[in-house]
């Protein structure tokens, strides 16, 4: 269905992997990605271009490159990772710079689809136990993080209404885990004992890294307007999620107060995000069937994800450095892509890549 | 917060009617110890073995009529009257079912959001079967799931009642229990269940500490606050008679459309709450002992 793709965020985990994930379909004709920083992995035909969120820059592009499909995956969503005004910055000035670019009447662009995160739903005491689509949150957000979200959305969501032309896809993304993404709740994971709010066993729904890109994936080739939660099936207790990974768990955070206990844990090296403090109270649950209404089937349920991360987790010490990780040298990449005295594979050969391959020395 | 216009867009494509999308609810993991609601059977079984069965067996030595009257499938909303400061009667009701009905199901207890800020409580009260009160919530039990729901339309205000107003019923709330049952066409089963007020009688609430202590209340019973918390689960050993009567079939009243009725809406709940009043007043007129029976 759709054939230009742009993907910003690019030099994020998500942005790579989708890119990479999305070189494989002949019928994506191209790929351009954009962040404001090089790209740490290897891209075979993605074209990258260095440029912040400028909409003019942005919107220059798109019509020059007759996007279609523009896939926003740049959100942040752990208060940790980002001061909160590069979030800010990011989260809300960002999107609203890529939206403009897509506007106006000569834009090319059919497709939008923007990856979102259940923290737009928050987590408080009378929440229902399943967030549908359609509930809105019954409080309005306390951390600044999940008001950045909640206003980014937002202007998705005006866009949508405006650009009626434009097929809006709003995924919201459940805690997210596996061997690569880096997550607060990875990383909690991967402490020795799993710590939490004395008294209190949130049920928390989580969401295995490959089922996020394989949405974006599948909301580029099927017809899916409108929100989305994406979450495995399976809501788990926090202690059950820690039998699960085979750690025990610790208490340490006080029901009352925990805010300020919070501060010297993150200097003892727990760093967890303010917005997540109140998850590991009242937890969170999402009724995931919408999505698979619309065809999606998830690869791992919950359960099941924690136990993959349980595996990475015990074999992380052992495999740590044995793989070389790739550096992007944009030199090399070009030279490797433009120049005329490297032999390249025409289109026709690309997929014949088994006959390319030298036969085994017997 | 202005209302997103592509909620409007999710809620057009209504995943209820027809077919109940049961192949996209999650399936059943049975290495999991516990349920997406976060019950767990093997605490729910120790609970059941020890604390309730005593009190259920020995101490209340509760009575059942009409237990025919709880369906044995489908979705069923269980409509009770309440009283005491932390009432048994939630677990003697599940109990009952459990210990006679010819097929026992799993029964879900709908309890009062606060539950979940309490440390402590908000850990045990979700592993024995408790839901918090959200509307969603018992929709997707009734309608998705076909489960047993028990509901307590006096609420907070049954629970604050004091000895002297026992077995009159508190206002039945704003009839949202039977807006949920029509909306998932499901039965509601009025029961009346005498015992529980002589159980923990409250003989006056103190206002003044309950907002001192942050409780959502605080009762003064023949043993709180003098044994601490332990004292309020000091019950007296009062006869319990539990009587099901007979259910309501939600879809015969005209189902989901019946729920955008006011009218209708209120007109149940008066009768459910009228039912279970008249049963009342004839089970307490028949008792000759508050101990015996």
């Amino acid at each position: 269905m759709s054939s230009r793709v742009l993907i910003t965020g690019l030099s994020s985990y998500w942005g790579g992997r989708l890119a990479q994930a999305l070189e494989a379909f002949e019928e994506v004709e191209a790929i351009i990605g954009v962040d404001s920083v090089e790209p740490r992995i290897e891209l075979e035909r993605t074209e990258f271009v260095k440029v912040s969120n400028q909409h003019g820059l942005l919107s220059r592009i798109v019509r020059a490159a007759k996007i279609d499909t523009v896939i926003d995956t740049r959100l942040t969503v752990n208060s940790v990772s980002a001061s909160p005004r590069e979030a800010h910055e990011n989260n809300v000035i960002g999107t609203m710079n890529i939206l403009t670019a897509c506007s106006g009447d000569d834009s090319p662009v059919r497709q939008f689809i923007f990856k979102s995160s259940a923290y737009y739903y928050g987590s408080e005491q009378d929440d229902p136990a399943f967030f549908r689509e359609s509930m809105l949150r019954p409080h309005p957000p306390r951390t600044p993080l999940e008001r950045d979200i909640v206003e980014a959305e937002t202007a998705v969501a005006e866009f949508a209404e405006k650009r009626s032309d434009v097929e809006v896809t709003i995924l919201r993304c459940a805690n997210v885990l596996g061997p690569d993404v880096d997550t607060a709740f990875t990383r909690m994971f991967a402490l020795p004992a799993i710590p939490m709010v004395l008294g209190f066993d949130p049920r928390i729904q989580f969401v295995h890294e490959d089922d996020v890109f394989h949405a974006m994936e599948h909301c580029v080739f099927h017809d899916t307007p409108g929100v989305f939660n994406v979450a495995a099936d399976g809501v788990l207790a926090l202690s059950e999620a820690a039998s699960v990974l085979g750690k025990r768990t610790a208490p340490i955070l006080p029901p009352w107060g925990t805010g300020l206990v919070a501060g010297p844990l993150r200097s003892l090296g727990f760093k967890v995000p303010s917005e997540m403090l109140n998850l590991l109270r009242f937890g969170r649950g999402v009724d995931n069937r919408r999505f698979k209404a619309a065809g999606f089937e998830y690869g791992h349920t919950s359960r099941e994800t924690l136990l993959k991360l349980g595996e990475h987790l015990r074999l992380d010490p052992v495999m740590r450095g044995i793989e070389g990780s790739y550096t992007y040298e944009r030199e090399v990449e070009d030279f490797l892509r433009w120049s005329p005295h490297v032999k390249r594979k025409g289109p026709s050969e690309a997929s014949g890549v088994e006959a390319d391959r030298e036969p085994l020395g017997f | 917060m202005a209302r997103s216009p592509l909620v409007d867009l999710a809620d057009s494509k209504e995943l209820v009617p027809a077919e109940r999308n049961a192949e996209l609810m999650s399936p059943i993991e049975p290495e999991r110890t516990l349920n997406d609601w976060g019950r767990s059977e093997r605490i729910e079984g120790f609970m059941d073995r020890t604390l309730f069965e005593f009190l259920y067996r020995y101490w209340f030595r509760a009575e059942v009529e009409g237990i025919e009257n709880v369906p044995s499938e489908g979705g069923a909303l269980l409509v009770s009257n309440h009283a005491g400061a932390l009432p048994p009667d939630a677990g003697m009701i599940a109990k009952a079912i459990k210990e006679e009905h010819p097929r026992p199901r799993p029964l879900y207890l709908t309890v009062e959001h606060f539950f979940k800020g309490y440390p402590g409580f908000s850990m045990l009260v979700p592993k024995i079967g408790g839901v918090a009160a959200h509307p969603a919530n018992v929709h997707r039990l009734l309608y998705d799931e076909e489960q047993l729901v028990l509901v307590f339309p006096e609420g907070r205000k049954g629970t604050e009642k004091l000895y002297k107003d026992r077995y009159r019923l508190r206002r039945f709330g704003r009839g949202g229990f039977v807006e949920a049952a029509m909306r998932a066409e499901a039965k509601i089963v009025p029961l009346c269940v005498i015992g529980a007020e002589e159980a923990m009688p409250a003989f006056a609430q103190i206002s003044a500490l309950q907002k001192l202590t942050g409780l959502i209340y605080f009762p003064i019973t023949p043993t709180f606050p003098w044994l601490g918390p332990l004292g309020m689960m000091g019950y007296l050993p009062a006869k319990f008679k539990i009587r099901f009567l007979e259910p309501i079939d939600m879809a015969e009243l005209g189902g989901r459309e019946a729920a955008q009725d006011k009218a209708l809406v209120q007109t149940v709940a008066q009768e459910v709450r009228a039912r279970i009043q008249e049963n009342l007043h004839d089970m307490v007129g028949k008792r000759k002992s508050v101990w015996f029976g």
